[in-house]
């Protein structure tokens, strides 16, 4: 018999989707999720936003589920990059925006890394410390070299600018450089639109490559448009860049798995070229992508109207999160902690970093049925105006 | 290179930019006095079989008939949404269902479903906890996820797989960085298997090789192993000590019946042999662009299953985090519900009946205009293709001068015949085959 047993070892739990699990086994009835980045409600329920509703009975009984083209739907794609990168913006209108439909923001990384492994040979990935765990597994399985650049400063619960400019400083040309467009994933730090400009100008100079993951357009801010202001800023500067998108946040789309990547060529052939790059890779990955979200997408962006009502339901999202920041901060500063809690309110996006250590989360799991991932991120999308109390009072407990 | 019309003077820093507004500015000339690093990626040539659709899509001709991808269409030649795929949506609809993650490893319904089709209801592998089953991206994903896990838990060892077999597995195992050989299959002499080269290439790979079989209606070439066949296999498969990975795209399609089309993996597994099997819902339930399927490895004891799944999970994690939804929600209301079951049953053996006439129509007619070769092959081959035995040469005059598209290896796709065309094709057919 083939030896599965004595050859294959356990492979750990996913340090985040991990935490969901432990959370469902809990049976205390008054335990909070602050784990995965879902959005929840007041009521802690998950949303379908309105307007996926109404797209869904609008595509329903459609005869079309045949096979997409390997690189998606295409009216989905040419949708997906005027929001990202603006309605007007030149670089589409040049044509040498490379863009495919694709498994949301993780398939979106992982295309890129397998692009860039047969196509940037050499070049290493720089990416923010911390991040999003799952960036690491999916250079890794790539089979990418990663370096990392000071991103987050402990001290400060903001960002280590100095850092990241001398890091990045220092990184061979051509290199990569990962960054999280908006709402950074785990620390809720993003750089202002003065830091940056001065990034952009330092990557232009030293010949590094951006690689924008946004998967918060429209939720960090409540206004897309804002939102996507890094990757503007770096257009007008004239990089060639990447950007993986996803619609698992701020269209609700999480189990659709719909996303898209797409890279800003120097001209109409390269990006064709590229395209049809990026394509091989996903035949041998998947073939060709889901189509149910790309159509509800497609339906969603396609009407101004309809966009219209969905940028008020993002604005809603985000407006919530931004009004949980501050209930927790008040609660926390009235519970009479002696600790600096400013940085709730200053970090952005749905997640806050809240600066407590490992055991304390293991603690508050333990003794408060309140759950989170180990470095401490919390997701505000799992704080609510009924739970909010507890937490504030359990936070206080733990680091007192 | 494209050069913008608009100059700001040169380098010039923009002041901070109004966001809405992308200004036509100088700054990219900067970028003139170095090539772009990525000048030299080469346009990839279209896929050879999904590429021969978008050919048909170009070509204007009334005449044109696409034999290429193995999507089902009916007599008039349309995709066929299921009834039974329609009444699941429906209900999912009414149903108000949550669009959330699904766990990594997929919707627990679907992945219990999957493995009674697979396996029949109520198998004991499953009852004892062998089996570790992961929803996945319809075929491909799932030979993928196969392929990593192949890569990074059984490392060394190569993967056999059929000649010929379908395009995409040679690309899917080279991505996963996994070593792959042929072992013999088509016989062009017989136009059916070459049993006796595939039984001594099998027994000539190293001892705990995979080999790749296709379960039922052999892509491209529409030739099974009969039982007697798979019961040898088996035998050298447990002397040899390999790992059968079954790829499963056409369950219930082949013969009309889910049962008699499972009977290779179901036989394997029941010899006692741990096996994995790729399936996909692509072509069965019409699902195609939905991508629903599963990888499965059915195990001999419950603690390797624990492990496998484990390290399945963080494979899939770091391709695509969780896979999608809503196919595997429409599978799993289908397979749950007894009247949708049978339904779907019945749409099954209607689709594959469709098939089996189309294939006796072709074989008659090319029987009428050309006596002297053996047509049989049509009607012996099962499933959605025909190995036609055409060559490139004369594949490319049923295209240019026919305005038929099909891959070059002359496989043609069946579901995408109609009666009406039969004729038509044969004629092609006997032209090329005569003339080139």
């Amino acid at each position: 018999m083939w030896k599965t047993e004595t050859s294959t070892k356990q492979a750990p739990k996913d340090p985040i989707l991990g935490v969901t699990e432990a959370y469902l086994a809990d049976e205390n009835p008054e335990k909070i999720n602050l784990g995965v980045g879902a959005y929840r409600d007041d009521l802690s329920k998950p949303v379908v936003l309105k307007v996926v509703r109404a797209a869904e009975e609008k595509i329903s009984g459609k005869q079309f589920m045949e096979y997409l083209p390997i690189g998606g739907y295409k009216p989905f794609n040419e949708k997906s990059v005027k929001l990202a990168y603006g309605e007007e913006a030149q670089c589409i209108q040049d044509g040498r925006v490379a863009a495919v439909q694709s498994l949301s923001g993780t398939g979106s990384c992982r295309l890129f890394a397998e692009f860039m492994k047969r196509y940037m040979p050499g070049a290493a990935v720089y990416i923010p410390k911390p991040t999003w765990a799952n960036h690491h597994n999916i250079f890794r399985d790539a089979q990418v070299e990663q370096k990392s650049f000071r991103y987050y400063k402990p001290e400060t619960k903001g960002l280590d600018f100095e850092g990241l400019m001398e890091d990045l400083q220092g990184a061979a040309e051509g290199s990569v450089v990962l960054l999280h467009a908006c709402a950074h994933n785990p620390t809720g730090v993003d750089p202002t639109p003065e830091q940056w400009q001065e990034l952009s100008k330092l990557m232009l100079k030293k010949h590094l490559y951006p690689f924008f993951d946004m998967a918060y357009q429209g939720f960090a801010s409540g206004d897309c448009d804002r939102d996507s202001q890094a990757i503007r800023i770096f257009l007008e500067d004239g990089h060639d860049l990447g950007c993986s998108q996803s619609y698992a946040k701020n269209m609700g789309l999480y189990g659709q798995r719909i996303g898209c990547l797409s890279m800003v060529c120097s001209n109409k052939a390269e990006g064709s070229a590229v395209e049809s790059q990026i394509k091989a890779v996903a035949r041998a990955m998947y073939s060709n992508p889901p189509v149910h979200g790309a159509l509800l997408v497609d339906n969603i962006l396609g009407t101004p109207d309809i966009k219209q009502a969905w940028f008020d339901e993002v604005k809603g999202m985000a407006e919530r999160i931004i009004d949980m920041r501050t209930l927790l901060q008040d609660n926390l500063v009235r519970s009479g902690s002696s600790l600096e809690w400013k940085h709730v309110t200053e970090q952005i996006g749905m997640f806050c970093f809240s600066g407590i250590s490992p055991e304390q989360v293991d603690s508050l799991a333990k003794d408060h049925s309140i759950y989170m991932t180990r470095n401490g991120r919390i997701s505000m999308a799992g704080v609510t105006t009924k739970n909010v109390d507890r937490l504030a009072a359990a936070l206080h407990k733990v680091t007192s | 290179m494209v050069s913008h019309t608009v100059f700001d003077g040169p380098c010039v820093r923009p002041t901070v930019p109004q966001v809405a507004s992308i200004r036509r500015c100088a700054p990219r000339h900067c970028l003139h006095l170095r090539a772009s690093r990525l000048e030299g990626v080469e346009q990839a040539p279209p896929d050879p079989i999904l590429g021969v659709s978008e050919a048909f899509k170009a070509d204007t001709s009334d005449l044109k008939l696409n034999l290429g991808v193995g999507a089902y269409r009916t007599e008039e030649l349309k995709p066929y949404v299921l009834n039974v795929v329609k009444k699941a949506e429906r209900k999912m609809i009414d149903a108000g269902e949550n669009k959330e993650y699904l766990p990594i490893d997929g919707l627990a319904s679907f992945n219990k479903a999957t493995v009674n089709l697979l396996l029949g209801f109520d198998h004991a592998a499953v009852k004892e906890g062998c089996v570790a089953t992961v929803q996945s991206l319809s075929g491909t994903g799932s030979l993928r996820v196969g392929a990593q896990f192949i890569q990074k838990c059984i490392p060394g060892k190569t993967v056999y797989l059929s000649n010929p077999t379908w395009g995409n597995h040679r690309g899917i195992f080279s991505s996963a960085g996994v070593k792959w050989e042929y072992y013999r299959y088509f016989d062009p002499e017989t136009v059916g298997l070459d049993f006796e080269g595939l039984m001594e290439d099998i027994k000539n790979a190293p001892d705990a090789s995979i080999i790749v079989l296709h379960g039922c209606a052999h892509n491209p070439t529409g030739v099974d192993p009969t039982k007697e066949q798979w019961k040898q296999i088996a035998d050298l498969c447990v002397d040899k000590n390999h790992l059968p990975f079954f790829d499963v795209a056409y369950q219930g399609f082949a013969s009309g019946s889910l049962d008699e089309d499972a009977y290779a993996p179901r036989y394997f597994v029941d010899r006692g042999i741990e096996i994995m099997v790729a399936q996909s819902y692509s072509k069965n339930l019409g699902l195609y662009g939905e991508r629903v399927g599963a990888l499965n490895f059915i195990l001999s004891s419950s603690s390797a299953a624990k492990k496998v799944l484990s390290q399945l999970k963080q494979i899939a994690r770091a391709i695509y985090s969780n896979p999608p939804v809503h196919g595997a929600r429409i599978v799993s209301e289908v397979v749950g519900n007894d009247d949708m079951f049978g339904e779907w049953k019945q749409e099954m053996e209607y689709m594959a009946g469709r098939i089996k006439g189309v294939r006796q129509e072709l074989q008659d007619h090319l029987e009428r205009i050309n006596p002297d070769k053996d047509w049989s092959f049509i009607t012996k081959q099962i499933g959605m293709f025909s190995f036609t035995g055409l060559t490139p040469q004369q594949v490319e005059n049923m295209t240019n001068k026919h305005h038929i598209y099909m891959t070059k290896d002359g496989r043609i796709s069946l579901a995408g015949l109609s009666s009406s065309k039969a004729e038509y094709l044969a004629k092609a057919i006997d032209d090329s085959v005569r003339n080139c």
